[in-house]
């Protein structure tokens, strides 16, 4: 009787084991047919074209971008060598330092002012915004005008100050300072309407629990604005950041790194040597130095940045 | 005195939905006023109106004898607890509790010596490092309560306080709140939807719906003489028994149904005979002894609540529910012996919802005052 009873249970057991297993190797199945599409695209256009950059990076190559003579690390030895590209690293942090926090404390500035609810606001977030609807050509193409040497608005404005006119974008002083300026203007629509909708967000209630308890508009702003915003503002940082580092529109349509190479930042650099003078090697190996750069300093950001944003 | 005074108050939006319409009341100090109302009453944008986080539409609010209209929140000298706490998310318990006194820049001395006595309180004294995001429910509502306490401001505001909670929870904290206010001498406005909360907390209380007050009085008066057909509906649970009434050949009939022979000493104050809503609480309907008993009258729910037993009727197109005292075994199906008699019965205009007669019951009688 009980010998009996125990064959069943052993029996039924082993069926849950083996249904078990069919519906985890089903399951498997299924979530892999869904990552499907992205594991195609980024195999294409991120996976391969990474790793053979890598690969490219330890090879001499002709005009094609076939490579031909193995060198290891020498690409490597040769661009820190470089004077050229030593400065390009530096005007690339320069660009960095000038664009980052410009564009964030502008935009945030608007931010706050487009918070407020008054009667027309909406006019003036789409002016704030509008910016992010304009391509880099476009922008860079109306800069151009902006600051051209005779006929430009910049250089009229400082005539009538009495000021004598400035090169912006051929004096080797100015032009970094040029290109920032028109690439803060750019970034600021994007980062605006981040800001503002990481401020809409935040709860009234928080603000009106304030007004009650007698809190001035500054100490509003400081004490739970700013630590509300964090986790937004953290987020705006990282990707200016990283798409300041990647600038190459508007220095190839202002200035095309000159002069003096003073705005030859980094891609910029590894555009004109891959394709202007056919050194793809080198070319791979400043893209490498450029993705490590970045990937180093985001980590650090947010290594930093959990202690001091705040998670709701 | 008059802590807070408001005459013809309104609120309208857009110059066309009336909000509220025309509200005269008068709060004493050291009251317990409640707002109760249903949603959309307008009962949350009359507090807000106090507080200063609404405009005023037209009509005078006087906060201590001054007019208050103009004045901004801060200068109206009081505080306010919100439905969700406002607490600040990135603040500790105790940066939450001081920051209206950091504001205000109250002396560090001084806070720290209202922080630990509100703290004692409130019991939070344990958790004062701690963030909003690792506090219970009851820990937050503490906070809350605390931060409007530690201000020390006569008038104190609740907007909802205790929906967040589980029920068992909110009755722990209608206590824990009516003791705070009648030991601090608080003047209260309190907020709510829920009828039980307004009658077991507030020493007054004003019934609103659609903008309009239909009652203001204690909560004894409220439940036993409401002053129409909505004050009747609203409050008390079970909810009131109703029905149209018409008086037929020395009958009162009900829903065409309940005949119930005429009383002619409460007749008297009753001066028609078509058009009547009346209206009788679950616990006048009684158990017919045997030659008391009225009529038979089968039953179509029964609930057990263990003290109590609510039996259902059908009557007419109404469900009527009798509450009775003790464990009654009883079936769905069963006929059950009742008495019901028109000295219980509350008498409303069917057209203008008026009261018309309250009941003349013995809960009057029995109201025993130590």
């Amino acid at each position: 009787m009980s010998e009996v009873s125990l064959e069943q249970e052993s029996v039924t057991s082993i069926d849950f084991i083996r249904v078990k297993k069919k519906q985890r190797i089903l399951n498997f199945i299924k979530g892999i047919m869904f990552l499907m599409p992205s594991i195609l695209l980024f195999s294409v256009f991120l996976f391969y074209p990474m790793i053979r950059t890598i690969y490219l990076s330890f090879f001499l190559t002709d005009n094609g971008g076939v490579p031909t003579v193995f060198v290891g690390f020498d690409n490597f030895s040769s661009i820190f060598a470089s004077p050229i590209f030593q400065k390009s690293i530096v005007s690339t942090f320069l660009f960095v330092l000038y664009t980052v926090p410009g564009a964030i404390i502008i935009s945030l500035f608007l931010a706050v002012i487009a918070n407020e609810k008054l009667k027309g606001i909406g006019i003036y977030r789409t002016i704030f915004s509008s910016t992010m609807g304009i391509s880099v050509a476009a922008a860079s193409v109306f800069w151009m005008f902006l600051f051209h040497p005779t006929m430009g608005w910049l250089n009229q404005l400082i005539g009538t100050i009495g000021l004598e006119p400035i090169g912006w974008l051929t004096d080797p002083n100015w032009a970094l300072f040029s290109v920032s300026l028109s690439t803060i203007w750019m970034n600021i629509g994007f980062t605006f309407l981040i800001l503002l909708g990481g401020l809409q967000s935040i709860d009234s209630y928080l603000y009106e629990s304030a007004d009650i308890d007698g809190a001035g508009y500054f100490y509003k702003l400081r004490r739970i604005t700013l630590p509300m915003l964090s986790p937004t503002l953290f987020f705006v940082i990282t990707v200016t950041f990283i798409n300041a580092f990647q600038t190459f529109g508007q220095v190839d349509m202002l200035t095309r790194g000159g002069p003096q190479n003073e705005t030859n930042l980094i891609v910029y650099s590894i555009y004109q040597e891959a394709f202007m003078n056919y050194q793809f090697g080198t070319a791979s190996a400043q893209a490498i130095i450029l993705f490590l750069i970045i990937l180093v300093l985001t980590f650090i950001q947010f290594k930093l940045g959990e202690r001091k944003v705040h998670y709701q | 005195m008059k802590q807070v005074e408001l005459i013809n108050l309104s609120k309208s939006y857009e110059k066309q939905t009336e909000v509220l319409n025309e509200i005269n009341l008068s709060i004493d100090e050291g009251e317990f006023f409640v707002l109760v109302g249903p949603s959309g009453s307008g009962k949350s944008t009359l507090l807000r109106m106090i507080a200063g986080l609404e405009d005023i539409t037209s009509g005078v609010l006087k906060i201590n004898e001054k007019v208050v209209n103009h004045l901004p929140p801060k200068d109206r000298d009081l505080s306010m607890v919100f439905q969700n706490y406002a607490l600040y998310p990135h603040l500790s318990v105790e940066q939450n509790i001081l920051f209206g006194l950091h504001a205000k820049k109250v002396a560090k001395k001084e806070q720290q010596k209202r922080l630990h006595e509100t703290a004692d309180m409130m019991g939070l004294g344990s958790l004062l490092k701690r963030k909003p995001k690792q506090l219970s429910g009851g820990q937050r509502q503490r906070v809350a309560l605390a931060r409007s306490v530690v201000s020390e401001c006569p008038l104190c505001l609740m907007d909802e306080p205790l929906s967040n909670l589980d029920a068992k929870l909110r009755a722990h904290m209608r206590m824990e709140i009516r003791r705070l206010q009648k030991r601090l001498g608080l003047t209260m406005v309190y907020v709510t939807h829920d009828q039980v909360e307004a009658m077991t907390m507030g020493d007054r209380i004003m019934v609103l719906n659609e903008g309009k007050i239909q009652q203001v009085g204690d909560p004894i008066t409220l439940y036993n003489e409401p002053a129409n057909l909505f004050v009747a509906s609203f409050i008390g649970s079970p909810k009131m028994n109703m029905g149209q009434a018409k008086i037929e050949d020395h009958h009162l009939v009900i829903e065409n149904e309940l005949k119930i022979p005429l009383d002619l000493t409460e007749l008297l104050k009753i001066t028609k005979n078509k058009g009547l809503t009346v209206g009788m609480r679950a616990e006048h309907i009684f158990r017919g002894e045997a030659e008391e008993t009225t009529h038979l009258l089968e039953v179509v729910n029964v609930e057990q609540l263990g003290n109590e037993t609510l039996l259902t009727f059908e009557i007419g197109k109404e469900l009527w529910t009798a509450k009775w005292l003790g464990q009654w075994q009883v079936s769905v199906g069963n006929k059950v012996p009742v008495n019901i008699s028109m000295k219980n019965m509350s008498f409303f205009d069917s057209e203008t919802g008026e009261l018309i007669k309250a009941a003349s019951t013995p809960t009057n009688q029995e109201v025993v005052a130590i």
